[in-house]
C-alpha cells in the first residue's frame, strides 16, 4: 500500500503531532511505523493496564511486561519517543471489576468495549490532547470515513480482523480525534509493513482475546475477584428438572453447549442464568433460539440520526457471530428491541448488539435480555 | 580508575599483580574510612547503596526492624513487613510515634535515611540515635544522598552504628557503594562464598569501581554544597514566582542543598514529565519501576500530600549546574502550566548534572 495514500486518508495536517497507543503488538507497532514514515511527529504511549499477578491473585510477577519491552524496542527502532502511562488503578476499577461483577450477575461482559470507551478513548485520548497531539492513533481494524456531513465508522477491510463491534460506543467527539490507519489493510499487509519497516515484532503471535486474562482462563480471574461466581448451582432443563450441577457462573455464558457436564439425549444449550439462585437453564436447540434482543439504549455512531435508521439492518449480537438481518423497534421509553429475521442462539445479557448498514457501523447497545 | 582497568589483578590473589590490586583496594578503604570517621576494618565495599542497605538490615538477626516511612525502596522492599515510622507533614520522623514503636516492637535495628532522595529533607539523626540506643537497638542511616552534600556525614557525628554510601552520587562510577559499620559490630554476610571483605561480603572485588570511588572522594570540593544551595534557592524562587499554585514539599524542614520536590496542583506528574521531555528537556523518571511507569510518590504520600503525591516533579542539581541552566529549567517548568498546545516549540536541552524527575 502506498504511504501517500494513507497520509491522505488520515485527514491530519502534515507533520502534526500524533499519539500512537502502542500495545507492543504488530498492529499498533505498524501504525507508529507508518505515521513516522509519513513524517508525523509520533509519540508512542503504552498503557500499563494490569499485571497478571494481580489479576489472578498470584504473587511474584513484575509490572515490566514483555509487551511494554516490545513497544519500547519498536519505538527505539523507529527513533520516536515512547512513554508508559500507568492506568492500572483505573483499568481495575472501570474494566476488570466490572468484568468480574458481570459474570457474578449472570451476564457475559465484554471488557474490550469498556476499555475503549473509558480508558483508551477516555483517559488516553485526554492525555494525548494534553500533550498537544492532533489525534490519537490506534491499531484497530476499522475505517473512519468522512462524508460532507459527518464522520462515519466502517468495518475494517479485512473481514476476519474487523474490530468495529468493539467500537460501537464511540462518541462523535472521540471520533473527531481518533485515527485508524489499519482499517484499509489486511492483516497480511500489516505484517508485510512490519517486515518492510524492520520492526522487531513482525513475527509476533496474535494477542489473546482478553488481554488481562492469562491462558484464556477467565473463570479463575473472575472467581479471584468475586468468589461467589465460583459457587456451584443447579442445572435444570426448561421444564424445571434438575439435570446436574455447575461449578460456578464464572464459566458460563448463554448459548454455551460444552463443558456443562450434563448427559442428555439431545444437544442442550444454556438459555438462562439466574444470578440469585445460581440456577442455569438449558434447552435443546429448537427451544434455545431467541427472536429478539432488548437493549438498554441505542448508541448511535457518526451522528446517525434517529429517523435515519434503515428499515432493515444487519445486527451482530456477539463478536464471533456473523451479522444477521434484523429490524429495530423503539418504544416511547426509549427502549430498543432488535428483532432478528431468524431466531438466534446465544443472545446473552451483557454482550453488545451492534448494528450495521452494509459496512457502516450505525451503533448498538448493551443486551438487557433476550425474548422468544 | 583507567589505570586499574589497564592492568587489573585480583586483590584476593597472592601473586604480585594481586598485591598491587590489594594496595589500591586498601588505599580506597583507608580513604573512605577517614572520610566517614571510622576504622578501615569497618568498611564493606558493595555493589551500591541497595546492597549496602540490605547488608545493614541483616545486622540484628532474629529481631524486629523499624524503618522510616519515607525510606528508599531498597530499604522498604528489603523488609516489607517492618513497621514504618510515620513522618510529619514536613517529612521529619514523628518522634512520639517512634517512641511508641520502640516500646511496642522492641526492635534490634532501626533504619532511617539522612537525606531523602525525593525531597532533600534532612532527618535529625543525632536525636534519633539517642532514642534508638536508649531502647537497645542499632541505628542504620542511609546517607547515599548526603555524602558530599552535607558536613558531618560520619558515624561519630551522627551517632549511628551503620552508614550506607554510594559512589555515583558523588561523581564516582555506578555500581559501587559501601557500608560503614561501628568497629566491632558483627555483620552476617548476605552473599557467601570467597570470604572477601572480612567474610561480610563474598565476591570478587569491583576494583575499577572502588578505585573510581576513591578518586571521587579525592576530588570532592568542600565549597560545592554552598554553591548548590545558592542555585537551589534561585531555582525555587523563580519557580514559585512563575507558578502561583505550586509548593515545595518539605519546605518547613532542614533540606539538603541539591534537591527540590515541586508539587503542582492538579497536573499529574507523569504527563508533565512527558511534556518536558517532548519540549527537549532532559528528563528522568525518579520513582519508576523497571517498566518505566511513573508511580505516585510514597514519600509524599507519607507526608500526607494524598492525591498531590502524583503531581510532583523532583529537581536535582549537580556539579555542572549553572545559574543560566537553573533559569532555563524554571522557565520551561513554568511553561507547563500554560494551556495545552501553547508550549514553546523546542526549549534547549538541560545540560549534564541537572535532571527533572518525578
Amino acid at each position: 500500500m502506498n504511504p501517500d495514500h494513507l497520509l491522505a486518508d488520515l485527514d491530519l495536517p502534515a507533520g502534526a503531532r500524533v499519539v500512537v497507543a502502542m500495545s507492543g503488538g504488530v498492529d499498533s507497532s505498524v501504525c507508529a511505523g507508518l505515521l513516522a514514515e509519513a513524517g508525523f511527529d509520533v509519540v508512542g504511549i503504552t498503557m500499563q493496564l494490569y499485571d497478571h499477578g494481580q489479576a489472578t491473585g498470584r504473587a511474584g510477577s513484575c509490572c515490566a511486561g514483555r509487551d511494554i519491552r516490545d513497544a519500547r524496542a519498536v519505538a527505539d527502532r523507529l527513533g520516536i519517543p515512547h512513554f508508559v502511562l500507568d492506568y492500572e488503578e483505573r483499568f481495575r476499577r472501570q474494566v476488570i471489576d466490572e468484568f468480574a461483577a458481570g459474570y457474578a450477575a449472570g451476564r457475559t461482559p465484554i471488557p474490550c468495549v469498556r476499555c475503549n470507551e473509558r480508558i483508551k478513548f477516555g483517559d488516553l485520548l485526554e492525555s494525548a490532547q494534553e500533550l498537544g497531539a492532533a489525534a490519537l492513533v490506534t491499531g484497530h481494524y476499522v475505517r473512519r470515513l468522512r462524508t460532507l456531513e459527518r464522520t462515519e465508522l466502517h468495518r475494517g477491510r479485512d473481514s476476519a480482523k474487523d474490530q468495529s463491534y468493539f467500537l460501537f460506543a464511540t462518541t462523535d467527539r472521540q471520533l473527531a480525534r481518533l485515527r485508524f490507519p489499519l482499517g484499509g489493510l489486511t492483516k497480511a499487509e500489516t505484517r508485510a509493513h512490519a517486515q518492510r519497516l524492520g520492526l522487531p515484532v513482525a513475527e509476533k503471535a496474535e494477542s489473546q482475546d482478553i488481554c488481562f486474562v492469562p491462558d484464556g482462563d477467565h473463570a479463575s480471574v473472575v472467581t479471584a475477584l468475586r468468589p461467589e461466581a465460583g459457587q456451584s448451582g443447579e442445572i435444570v432443563d426448561d421444564a424445571g428438572r434438575v439435570l446436574g450441577r455447575h461449578k460456578g457462573l464464572a464459566g458460563i455464558t448463554v448459548g454455551q453447549r460444552r463443558g456443562l457436564g450434563v448427559a442428555a439425549p439431545e444437544r442442550m444449550y444454556v438459555t438462562e442464568i439466574d444470578p440469585v439462585s445460581r440456577r442455569v437453564t438449558i434447552a435443546p436447540k429448537a427451544r434455545a433460539r431467541m427472536r429478539s434482543a432488548l437493549l438498554d439504549r441505542l448508541h448511535l455512531v457518526g451522528a446517525a440520526a434517529a429517523g435515519e435508521l434503515p428499515g432493515e439492518v444487519m445486527a451482530k449480537h456477539r463478536y464471533n457471530e456473523p451479522a444477521q438481518p434484523a429490524t429495530v423497534q423503539r418504544d416511547e421509553a426509549g427502549r430498543v428491541e432488535v428483532v432478528f429475521r431468524e431466531p438466534q442462539l446465544g443472545i446473552a445479557r451483557g454482550q453488545a448488539c451492534v448494528l450495521y448498514d452494509g459496512s457502516r457501523l450505525l451503533g448498538g447497545g448493551w443486551i438487557e435480555r433476550a425474548a422468544a | 580508575m583507567a589505570q586499574v582497568l589497564a592492568g587489573v589483578g585480583n586483590p584476593s590473589s597472592v601473586h604480585g599483580e594481586g598485591r598491587a590490586a590489594r594496595r589500591i583496594l586498601e588505599d580506597a578503604r583507608t580513604l573512605l574510612a577517614g572520610m566517614l570517621g571510622t576504622d578501615p576494618d569497618g568498611i564493606t565495599f558493595t555493589s551500591g547503596g541497595t546492597e549496602a542497605n540490605d547488608l545493614a538490615l541483616g545486622a540484628a538477626p532474629g529481631r524486629p526492624v523499624l524503618v522510616g516511612a519515607t525510606e528508599h525502596a531498597s530499604v522498604l522492599e528489603a523488609v516489607p513487613d517492618a513497621p514504618r515510622i510515620p513522618v510529619g507533614p514536613d517529612g521529619l520522623i514523628d518522634m512520639a510515634a517512634l517512641a511508641g514503636l520502640l516500646a511496642e516492637h522492641r526492635p534490634g535495628l532501626v533504619s532511617v535515611m539522612l537525606v531523602n532522595n525525593e525531597t532533600g529533607v534532612v532527618q535529625d539523626i543525632q536525636r534519633l540515635a539517642v532514642e534508638v540506643h536508649a531502647a537497645g537497638a542499632l541505628l542504620h542511616v542511609d546517607a547515599v544522598q548526603a555524602l558530599g552534600k552535607l558536613p558531618g556525614v560520619t558515624l561519630a557525628a551522627l551517632g549511628c552504628d551503620l552508614l550506607t554510601v554510594s559512589a555515583h552520587k558523588i561523581g564516582g562510577p555506578q555500581g559501587v557503594g559501601a557500608l560503614s559499620a561501628r568497629p566491632g559490630l558483627l555483620l552476617p554476610a548476605r552473599l557467601r562464598g570467597g570470604g572477601q571483605e572480612g567474610r561480610r561480603r563474598a565476591g570478587t572485588h569491583n576494583l575499577p569501581g572502588i578505585a573510581g570511588f576513591a578518586q571521587a572522594i579525592r576530588l570532592l570540593d568542600s565549597a560545592e554544597p554552598e554553591r548548590l544551595l545558592g542555585l537551589r534557592r534561585r531555582l525555587e524562587a523563580r519557580l514559585l514566582a512563575g507558578l502561583p499554585d505550586a509548593a515545595i514539599a518539605g519546605a518547613a524542614a532542614p533540606r539538603a542543598p541539591h534537591i527540590t520536590a515541586l508539587v503542582l496542583l492538579g497536573r499529574p506528574a507523569e504527563l508533565q514529565v512527558i511534556r518536558l521531555d517532548l519540549a527537549g528537556i532532559a528528563v528522568s523518571a525518579g520513582a519508576a519501576c523497571s517498566s518505566g511507569k511513573v508511580q505516585a510518590s510514597h514519600v509524599l504520600q507519607a507526608m500526607g500530600l494524598g492525591p498531590l503525591a502524583g503531581c510532583a516533579l523532583r529537581l536535582s542539581l549537580g556539579w555542572s549546574s549553572t545559574e543560566a541552566e537553573v533559569d532555563r529549567a524554571a522557565d520551561a517548568i513554568s511553561g507547563l502550566h500554560r494551556p495545552a498546545g501553547t508550549l514553546p516549540a523546542m526549549a534547549p536541552p538541560l545540560p549534564n548534572g541537572m535532571t527533572v524527575a518525578t
